[in-house]
């Protein structure tokens, strides 16, 4: 029975970080996210990896997906997931890549704790439904 | 709405030693769990009640444009820069149908980046009557026991759900944009009787001279117009301190008179002077007692909105017991039955129980 009301509602954060200014993917997911039913904060552009993490952190969501197009993404990511760590926020964070990720280095932001990457041509659907099924139990 | 989760309740004193310990991830998953309403979540806001009681809570609302973030921002900025911790909580509608929401207003905390001592929450309105008021009540005491020396709401004002978040403050602050003439037209609408200060911010623009003046005319008239009693209009609401229904001149040295202040939030200019207002509105509820009341007033509504909800909840139970509400709708419309009744048989039980076991059965009814 529906005693206990909970209403637990996926929150993520989308963000840019680094010196990229294209932020058309990351509007559209930010979109594609809230008409899905999440709550969605956007970061804003040229953030800094300690910003995201600031707000990861405080935001306490169960998804961060770093939009980037910059090629800087060996550095930048495995900065915010560090600092993710030190901040215990790490384990239950479900963090996704879009954007321009060439196959090499794939495997190398797989490996520091990116759960998937989403290139050019992934659809709206697919990235929500893989939310809907890898978004942490918490 | 629950999907096998595993008892998440196990852990809930950790949390609360890691959050009066100052982390910040044990504050954001309580507010999380404030928020979702997650199994447990009463518990730890009443553990967390006790170390509760030293923050000052301020609201901050306004139109939509106003310039409520960067003010806030600014603010934050400021307390820091006078070495004190801040708490924001920023709420933002979301979409009535899919529940969604992107919230915005993390974007314009620029002057606090890499600060963990600002703590900036996003929370949106779920959509749930009066529930929103709850949690942001409960997440606002989440900051105090974490030990944050100001709390910020800020919110959009536009409705009776707001002003009730926004009862939650100590001091409300009611941002203007200048000019347009329409703005000030809508705040006699009810949002002007929450203001404890008024802001004209973005004041280096066209109008805002104009708009202070109209602001400074209408709360004039406000203190003249003998129908108001008292000058806390949300106060007197809540059946808060009546005591100045007269107005009258004797209380005239301890009354406030909403001051009308002028902001550029963007560059900062006016944030030192607005936020020396409310310390000083902060003195003088404490000077006049009014802390104390309008406190004792806002825990009594939180008892009352408890009880509301607690009763509501058990009569649903009682109510899906009996196969739900459709069948007596039914019966309703073929007249075999009407309303009154219904009520009165579902609550046969409680009452009851209220008779046998309860104090308030002496006297019927």
């Amino acid at each position: 029975m529906s005693t206990d009301q909970e209403q637990r509602t996926i929150r993520c954060l989308v963000a840019k970080v680094g010196l990229d200014g294209h932020d058309r993917g990351a509007h559209v997911i930010a979109r594609a996210f809230r008409d899905a039913g999440f709550e969605v904060i956007y970061s804003g552009l040229h953030k800094a990896p300690d910003e995201i993490v600031q707000a990861a952190v405080q935001e306490d969501v169960d998804v961060l997906g770093i939009s980037i197009l910059s090629g800087a993404h060996n550095t930048l990511v495995p900065k915010i997931l560090d600092g993710l760590r030190e901040y215990d926020a790490f384990e239950d964070t479900l963090v996704i890549v879009g954007g321009i990720i060439p196959e090499d280095d794939r495997e190398t932001l797989r490996e520091a704790g990116v759960a998937e990457i989403f290139g050019p041509g992934a659809s709206m659907e697919e990235t929500v439904r893989f939310v809907r099924e890898n978004a942490p139990e918490r | 709405m629950s999907e096998g989760e595993p008892e998440s309740g196990t852990a809930e004193p950790e949390l609360i030693a890691e959050l009066l310990d100052g982390k910040h991830r044990a504050l954001a998953r309580v507010i999380s769990k404030i928020e979702n309403r997650a199994p447990g979540y009463r518990d730890l806001v009443s553990r967390l009640h006790a170390h509760t009681g030293t923050a000052d809570v301020i609201g901050i609302t306004g139109s939509p444009g106003a310039g409520k973030s960067t003010l806030v921002d600014k603010m934050a900025a400021t307390y820091r820069d006078r070495g004190e911790t801040v708490g924001v909580i920023a709420i933002d509608p979301s979409s009535p149908f899919t529940g969604g929401a992107v919230l915005g207003d993390r974007i314009r905390m620029a002057s606090n980046v890499g600060d963990m001592d600002v703590f900036f929450r996003s929370m949106s309105a779920r959509g749930t009557l009066g529930g929103l008021s709850t949690a942001t009540t409960d997440a606002v005491k989440a900051f105090d026991a974490f030990g944050k020396d100001k709390v910020i709401i800020e919110t959009v004002g536009a409705g009776q759900n707001e002003v009730d978040i926004v009862s939650t403050a100590d001091t409300v602050a009611v941002l203007v944009p200048p000019s347009s003439g329409d703005d000030v037209q809508m705040l006699k609408a009810g949002i002007l009787e929450i203001a404890d200060v008024l802001v004209v911010n973005k004041a280096d623009m066209d109008g805002a001279d104009r708009t202070v003046m109209e602001l400074r005319e209408m709360v004039r008239m406000r203190n003249d117009s003998p129908s108001f009693a008292g000058h806390h209009g949300a106060e007197a609401g809540y059946g808060g301190d009546d005591r100045a229904a007269g107005h009258g001149e004797a209380d005239e040295s301890d009354d406030w008179e909403p001051p009308v202040l002028e902001t550029v939030a963007k560059s900062g200019e006016g944030v030192e002077a607005f936020l020396d207002t409310l310390a000083e509105h902060r003195d003088w509820l404490e000077r006049t007692g009014r802390l104390e009341g309008k406190t004792r007033t806002r825990y009594a509504e939180e008892i009352r909105t408890l009880l509301r909800e607690d009763t509501s909840r058990l009569v649903g139970r009682e109510l899906d017991a009996r196969g739900g509400l459709e069948e007596y709708v039914d019966a309703v419309m073929d007249r075999e039955t009407d309303p009154y009744t219904v009520a009165d048989e579902v609550l046969e039980p409680l009452r009851e129980c209220v008779e046998e076991h309860g104090r308030g059965g002496e006297d019927g009814s």
